[in-house]
Formats: structure tokens, C-alpha cells, sequence
């Protein structure tokens, strides 16, 4: 059987290693989230505005993301931020990118249903009071379909979150890699892998109880 | 950029040099045949890993539809655990903490690790997935099949499962497409798969972007397959009259 010590573990160990990816795995989470869902809107725009051209980019960028997968993506990043800017990145700044840019595709499919579950007279409505396309969409279209889909776009950010782990292609200093420059350290790996779980879990459960509740109320009020 | 060196692929991975109509001979091997070994790789640990899933996934999806509360619990409590840990940590779990708890599995190659780690990530998915599908039909398939004197395993058999099933192929294929992306995770306990290969040819012969390029389309290549095979399943197992029936 396991014998497990966690003698090692004082307040010192926490704050100096694993506070500072904690951070950045919450920094890179809302980096993502609020990046994500702006581009994500503007995507999903695009593809519903009926124009040909904007419809084809906005499909060939989020089918392309979405039939690749994340840890390539990131590696693709990694690999081009630098060849076009011309100067080296670092791990951190280019995963905010990454996951930005990458999350927008995922992000644009839900927007793109929630715009897609508002009734068409709501906006044969905006037109009818003299409102122009974009009043339309942003007065009255956009409001109710982030709060049809918030309960989804919350989980997404959820997945995001633990997805973020997946930073450890490039050596960014996140979470995991706290814990597990802990467990090297004092050469107690299997604790800290374990402590990461438990860390993630608890997280992540609390987080998707807090959608359900969320979920349940928005369905009474409709 | 601009300037295409796809004659990398045709490299001996020893020595750097270009070898004839791009396959090596004796032992040595090309850039070209390490990533298509990386891609049987992925593909081999892809499709065991779906088998393990589907199979566990499931059986936990039917324990959470049936009437016993102990069995919902199990389920449940699979399903959440499952889902609420990131895949890589999990990989992480199964490859340096599980095999200290149970000593047997120190023995069992890396490559089956990631299989389970994968499959059962991947299960509380399919749970999810094949209870919401149990759930779709009407209560009364289960009280018609009780009815009839079938025992609760016998209604699931014959009268739950194959409607259920079928409901469930759409979803199950983008796990499936899902599950080939996920594999990639694997290169982080250094499975010589797609992604593996990806980042050592990339360092070795620092043309990253054919590299990627390539990889990046065998993985597209596989989804794309899976997606085939899959929707060829969904059309020859339709049940007629059906929402989704008939082209």
C-alpha cells in the first residue's frame, strides 16, 4: 500500500511554489474567457451575417481550431508568434494568445447557438422600431442569447481551466507545473500529483454545482 | 519563412542525410516513417482507449438510470470524478501514483496506462452521454418491457439498449473524433505518438513548420475518418420512422 507524506508541506511550500501557477492558470483562464467570447461573438456574427466571404473565414478559422488538437496548437503558436514578430516569446504570453485565440472558436459554436435561439421576431422587431442591424444585435439579440447560453458558456470556461494544464508542451509555469516543481524539489512526486488532483477536482466540482444551481434558476425565470 | 524544405521528411533521423525515394534500409529510418509510426501509434492508443470507454462509459451510464439508488451513487460519483480532473494530470496520475499503490501495475507498459487514462476520461463523457440517451425514451418502454415479465437486465437488453444506442451514435462520434485529439496528452509521458514526434523532429531538424503541418494533417485526416466510418454505423443502424431517419 501507498504510504504518503505530506510532513513537507508547509505554508512556505505552498506560497513559493504553487501560488504562482495557481495565479497564472487564473490568469490565463480569464484572459481566455473574456478574449475568447468577445472574439467568439464577433466570429459567430460573422458566420450568421449571410455574407459569403465573412461566413467562409469565420468557418475555414473555426474549423481549422477545431480539428486540431489543443497541445499541437499551442506547439504551432510556440513555433510561429516568434517567426512573425521576429523576437522570442515567452511561454506565458504566448499561451494567453494561444488559448484566446484558440477558445474563440469553441466559444464562437455556443454564441452561434445562442443567437440562433432567439425567435426571428425579436429581430423583425429591432428593424420594425427603426433600430439598424447592429442596434438590433446588440440591444436586443445579444442580451438574451449570453444569458440562454451562460450556463454553457460557463462550463466551457470550466474545460478551459483544466485545459490549461496542457501548457506544460511549452514549459509555462502553471498550476500542475507548480505542483509538480514542489513534488521534484522534495522529491515527493506522488503527493503533489495527488495534491494537483484534489486541487483540480475540488475546483472544477465546485465550479460546475455553482452552473447547475445557476442553470436551474435561469430555467424557472424563463 | 516562404522557403519549403519538405525534403526533411526523406532524412535519416541518425545522420541528417537524405536518403533515396525517402525510406531507410537496414535499421535506419526517415522522418517519413517515424511520423507514420507516431500515427499508428495515436490511432492504436485512440482506438483502445474508445473500446475502454464506450465499455465503461456505458455501464456507468446505465447504473445512473437504474432504480438503485447504491448504483446511481457509483455512477455518479464515477462521472464527476472523472470529468472534474484535467486529462493531463490524470496521465500523470496513472503513470507515476497508481502504480505505487498497486505494485502489479509497475509491470504494465506505459502505453497501457495512457490507454486506461484516456478510456476512462473519456468514460464519464459516454456516461453522460448514453444516460441522457436511456432517458430520451419514454418511461413506458421500461414499464412495458417489466410488464411483460422481462427481468430488469432482460429490459435493458432488449428493449432500452438498442433504442438508446442508436440515439447515442451522433454524440459518441464527436467523443470518438474527441478522443483522437485527446491522445495527443500522451506525449507528456513520452509515448512516441503524432505529437511526441512532433516536438523531437521539430527540435531535431528545426523545420517546425512542414513538421507541424504534416502532423496537423494526419490528425485532421484521422478525425475525418472516424467521422466516416461513424456515420456509416448511424445509417446502416436507423431505426425507420425515427427523428434522423431517412436521408
Amino acid at each position: 500500500m501507498l504510504e504518503t507524506d505530506f510532513g513537507f508541506l508547509t505554508w512556505n511550500v505552498v506560497s513559493g511554489f504553487i501560488i504562482k501557477g495557481f495565479i497564472f492558470s487564473i490568469q490565463l483562464t480569464l484572459a481566455a474567457m473574456i478574449g475568447g467570447i468577445a472574439l467568439g461573438t464577433v466570429l459567430a456574427l460573422m458566420r450568421l451575417s449571410g455574407k459569403k466571404l465573412l461566413v467562409l473565414v469565420a468557418a475555414f478559422y473555426v474549423n481549422t481550431l477545431r480539428s486540431i488538437p489543443l497541445v499541437m496548437v499551442i506547439l504551432w503558436f510556440f513555433l510561429l508568434i516568434p517567426l512573425l514578430i521576429g523576437r522570442p516569446m515567452g511561454a506565458e504570453l504566448s499561451a494567453i494568445i494561444t488559448f484566446t485565440v484558440f477558445e474563440a472558436a469553441y466559444y464562437s459554436e455556443i454564441m452561434r447557438a445562442g443567437i440562433q435561439s432567439v425567435p426571428k421576431g425579436q429581430v423583425y422587431a429591432g428593424y420594425a422600431v427603426g433600430m439598424t442591424y447592429g442596434q438590433t444585435m446588440q440591444l436586443i439579440v445579444l442580451p438574451q442569447a449570453f444569458r440562454n447560453m451562460l450556463p454553457v458558456l460557463l462550463t466551457q470556461t470550466i474545460i478551459l481551466f483544466q485545459d490549461t494544464s496542457l501548457v506544460y508542451a511549452i514549459g509555462a509555469y502553471d498550476l500542475l507545473k507548480g505542483f509538480e516543481v514542489a513534488g521534484k524539489n522534495f522529491n515527493r512526486p506522488v503527493e503533489m500529483y495527488l495534491l494537483a488532483a484534489a486541487t483540480y477536482f475540488v475546483i472544477c466540482f465546485s465550479l460546475s454545482m455553482l452552473v447547475r444551481r445557476l442553470q436551474k434558476k435561469i430555467q424557472i425565470i424563463r | 519563412m516562404g522557403n519549403w524544405d519538405w525534403q526533411v521528411f526523406c532524412k535519416n533521423t541518425i545522420d541528417g542525410e537524405v536518403m533515396p525515394r525517402c525510406f531507410g534500409s537496414g535499421g535506419d529510418i526517415t522522418y517519413l516513417q517515424w511520423m507514420l509510426s507516431a500515427w499508428g501509434w495515436t490511432i492504436s492508443v485512440s482506438l483502445l482507449a474508445l473500446v475502454v470507454a464506450v465499455v465503461v462509459g456505458s455501464l456507468m451510464g446505465i447504473l445512473r438510470t437504474t432504480p438503485s439508488k447504491t448504483l446511481i451513487l457509483i455512477g455518479n460519483a464515477w462521472t464527476e470524478l472523472f470529468r472534474n480532473i484535467p486529462l493531463l494530470v490524470q496521465i500523470f496520475l496513472w503513470y507515476h501514483v497508481i502504480p505505487s499503490l498497486f505494485l502489479p501495475l509497475q509491470k504494465v507498459p506505459s502505453f497501457l496506462l495512457v490507454v486506461l487514462a484516456l478510456g476512462f476520461f473519456t468514460s464519464a463523457r459516454i456516461a453522460e452521454q448514453v444516460k441522457a440517451g436511456i432517458e430520451s425514451l419514454s418511461k413506458g418502454q421500461r414499464y412495458a418491457g417489466l410488464a411483460i415479465g422481462l427481468t430488469l437486465p432482460q429490459t435493458y437488453r432488449f428493449v432500452l439498449l438498442p433504442m438508446a444506442f442508436r440515439i447515442v451514435i451522433p454524440p459518441l462520434t464527436s467523443e470518438s473524433m474527441n478522443i483522437i485529439k485527446n491522445s495527443s496528452v500522451a506525449f507528456a509521458v513520452s509515448i512516441s505518438e503524432l505529437t511526441m514526434f512532433a516536438m523531437q523532429a521539430q527540435e531535431e531538424t528545426s523545420r517546425g513548420i512542414e513538421i507541424y503541418l504534416a502532423v496537423s494533417l494526419l490528425y485532421f485526416v484521422s478525425a475525418f475518418a472516424v467521422n466516416r466510418v461513424a456515420l456509416f454505423i448511424e445509417n446502416r443502424v436507423q431505426v425507420p420512422g425515427m427523428i434522423g431517419g431517412g436521408k
